[in-house]
């Protein structure tokens, strides 16, 4: 008996690791499933018959590969505008004192903070007060807002752990202010923009609720396109999708964990 | 490479601060201070942490913008002049390696900046000089706290700087270790001959290694000179307990005899050489360290001509080579006193009375308007 306790008490980190695995992968796995899937009638949702048809075609259903496309684009360039400015953002908060910082700090916060269907709807009325058509660029400008506050949170954090003797010692040595910049503290930043940047893209690429408040009605993004559909019967080409990007996830993140090792490695 | 690094010693290394002092709002971390290092020279700023040795090692380095005067490195006034156009380089404190760069690069890194190309064999001869070299491609974190400090060296002396910068180097090794890099420090300066100035709050690191120490306290140099000389003949109570320890004794010139001074420290009787009391005040703090004093038990008699104090044994340590008593003396306090073990009196325990006596010429009178207890981290803030 006391021999099947000490092997509970062995193993019992590694049982709590496959649970919360299996919580976390589970749906995953249904979708996976699925996308392989011929469902009879408008639901995917019972099991019927194993084919191949939504992997072959994926962009088979109107319209969806165009808002997946659109969803791609405005991630892109949301978190390309969200990193940049949230870095500068960053820095200036880490390093500098200056009138309004810790208001900036406060405001930069809020975005995290408040219901997101409250900045949705303040967003919209402050587009149409200002007489803005609604479209791509209130999505983009709405998106780059509130990623702004996840990139700045992240590189701030990594700005002011970083230790200013670094930079002192690249002066010392003869680098110039902008070579110390290039060659030193971007460098040292560079996992704090990364993971800003891959959160960025996360949440704009699946944001709804602040997009459909702030689209036009051409600009159909990827969710806005699932959330249509589910109300029509979800197509078996969105589990393809959904599938597709978490294999490309998985992908990238097992991909930096073994360029990382190697690294470590060969040092 | 040694040779190498000579030549640029050579190009005229001596650092003149004159004037220089830095100010933050009301706080005055640098009065304004004169400081000559001569070229090749092994130079100590020593005091305890905020006395404003750091921030002037910083402003030679053009880290610190100085609040007044100027900075002269080899004859060129480098004062307006940004770190990157200076010619010297900096040993951290706890290193500053770039974490993202292996040992080799952190090795090359001056010499890329300045467009140097092949640096391949000269950053080899570099790591090989401070033993390091089958290490050229780990990272800063995976090595040592020794070895560390020895890439920290490296990649600033293979700039051939004309002065080299340390900054507390050897605080964060171990006892043990810290010996060791002195000596290694020190051997690499006889070897290059570039002029080193070296911050420290560690005395005894300072005596090592120094040829000569300015010993810094609230943002003045209170006394510059050779080791063994400020040790010897401190000038101010500051210096007298910072470096090693001093037992001050506050005494009354009572009048003189040929070169001496007589003394009445509550009532007993004791002199100094005129020579080596550094202040006219009738009113002095009678020093002497605490070996310069023999230790005998009451019944012993004491030869003529030296300084006698009798007292109570009040505590003794045994630490191997020596032996430390505590004395309360009738005359003067409690008075330390250090012993070689060689012929111990085993009369000698807490309690005996004994008889405290010392060649007047190792002693010295310093000024008694000053705090009597100045610099042994002790004192009433």
């Amino acid at each position: 008996m006391s021999r099947v306790f000490k092997w509970i008490r062995e193993h019992l980190a590694v049982l709590a690791g496959i649970l919360a695995l299996a919580y976390l992968v589970l749906p995953n796995l249904v979708v996976f499933a699925f996308s392989f899937n011929k469902p009879v009638g408008k639901f995917n949702y019972e099991w019927s018959q194993f084919s191949t048809d939504a992997w072959t075609s994926p962009c088979g259903v109107a319209d969806m590969c165009g808002s997946l496309s659109l969803s791609l684009q405005i991630a892109l360039l949301a978190t390309i505008g969200a990193t940049v400015l949230g870095t500068m953002v960053a820095f200036a908060l880490a390093r500098y004192r200056f009138r309004g910082r810790a208001a900036t700090t406060a405001l930069i916060f809020l975005p995290m903070a408040m219901p997101e269907v409250v900045m949705a709807a303040s967003l919209g009325t402050l587009f149409l007060n200002m007489r803005i058509q609604f479209g791509f660029l209130t999505i983009l400008i709405a998106h780059i807002m509130f990623c702004l506050s996840f990139v700045v949170t992240a590189v701030k954090a990594r700005v002011m752990s970083m230790d200013p003797r670094l930079e002192q010692a690249a002066q010392d040595l003869y680098a110039t202010p902008a070579q110390t910049f290039l060659r030193v503290t971007l460098p040292l930043a560079a996992p704090g923009i990364a993971a800003g940047a891959l959160l960025s893209f996360a949440l704009s690429f699946d944001d709804f609720i602040i997009t459909q408040f702030n689209s036009g009605p051409t600009t159909v993004t990827f969710p806005m396109f699932v959330w249509g559909a589910s109300q029509r019967g979800i197509p078996v080409q969105v589990n393809v999708i959904g599938t597709a990007m978490f294999i490309a996830a998985v992908a990238l993140t097992v991909a930096g964990q073994w360029i990382g090792n190697r690294r470590k490695a060969q040092a | 490479m040694t040779e190498q690094l000579r030549d640029a010693a050579t190009a005229g290394g001596d650092v003149r601060l004159t004037g220089i002092g830095k100010t933050y709002g009301d706080f005055t971390a640098v009065h304004p201070l004169d400081l000559t290092v001569p070229q090749g020279s092994f130079f100590a700023l020593l005091g305890a942490s905020g006395c404003g040795k750091t921030t002037t090692l910083r402003m030679i380095a053009g880290l610190e913008e100085p609040s007044c005067g100027t900075v002269l490195i080899g004859g060129q006034d480098v004062t307006a002049l940004p770190p990157y156009k200076r010619p010297v380089n900096t040993v951290f404190q706890s290193y500053a390696l770039f974490p993202h760069l292996d040992i080799f690069e952190n090795v090359a890194f001056g010499l890329r900046r300045r467009g140097r190309k092949d640096v391949k064999k000269q950053v080899e001869e570099m790591l090989d000089l401070v033993e390091l070299g089958p290490l050229a491609r780990r990272k800063p974190h995976q090595l040592s706290g020794g070895q560390q400090q020895r890439v920290a060296v490296a990649r600033a002396l293979i700039n051939h700087p004309q002065v080299l910068l340390l900054d507390e180097p050897l605080g964060a090794l171990d006892l043990k270790l810290r010996r060791q890099m002195q000596l290694e420090l020190k051997r690499i300066q006889t070897e290059v001959g570039i002029t080193f100035v070296h911050v420290t709050h560690d005395q005894e690191e300072a005596m090592t290694m120094a040829d000569t120490i300015a010993v810094m306290n609230g943002g003045r140099v209170e006394q510059l000179g050779a080791p063994a000389d400020l040790y010897e003949n401190p000038a101010t109570t500051f210096v007298a307990n910072f470096l090693g320890q001093s037992n001050l004794i506050p005494a009354e010139v009572t009048g003189r005899s040929g070169e001496d001074l007589l003394l009445s420290a509550s009532g007993v009787r004791l002199s100094v050489p005129r020579a080596r009391c550094a202040t006219e005040a009738t009113r002095i703090h009678l020093g002497v360290r605490p070996e310069k004093i023999t230790i005998a038990h009451a019944s012993e008699t004491v030869a003529e001509g030296r300084n006698k104090l009798s007292g109570t044994v009040v505590d003794s340590s045994f630490i191997g080579v020596s032996t430390q008593y505590v004395v309360r003396s009738e005359g003067g306090g409690e008075i330390a006193v250090f012993e070689q073990n060689m012929e111990r009196d085993t009369r000698i325990t807490p309690g005996a009375p004994v008889v405290l006596h010392w060649n007047p010429a190792h002693s010295f009178g310093l000024d008694a308007s000053q705090a009597i207890d100045a610099g042994t981290g002790e004192e009433a803030a």
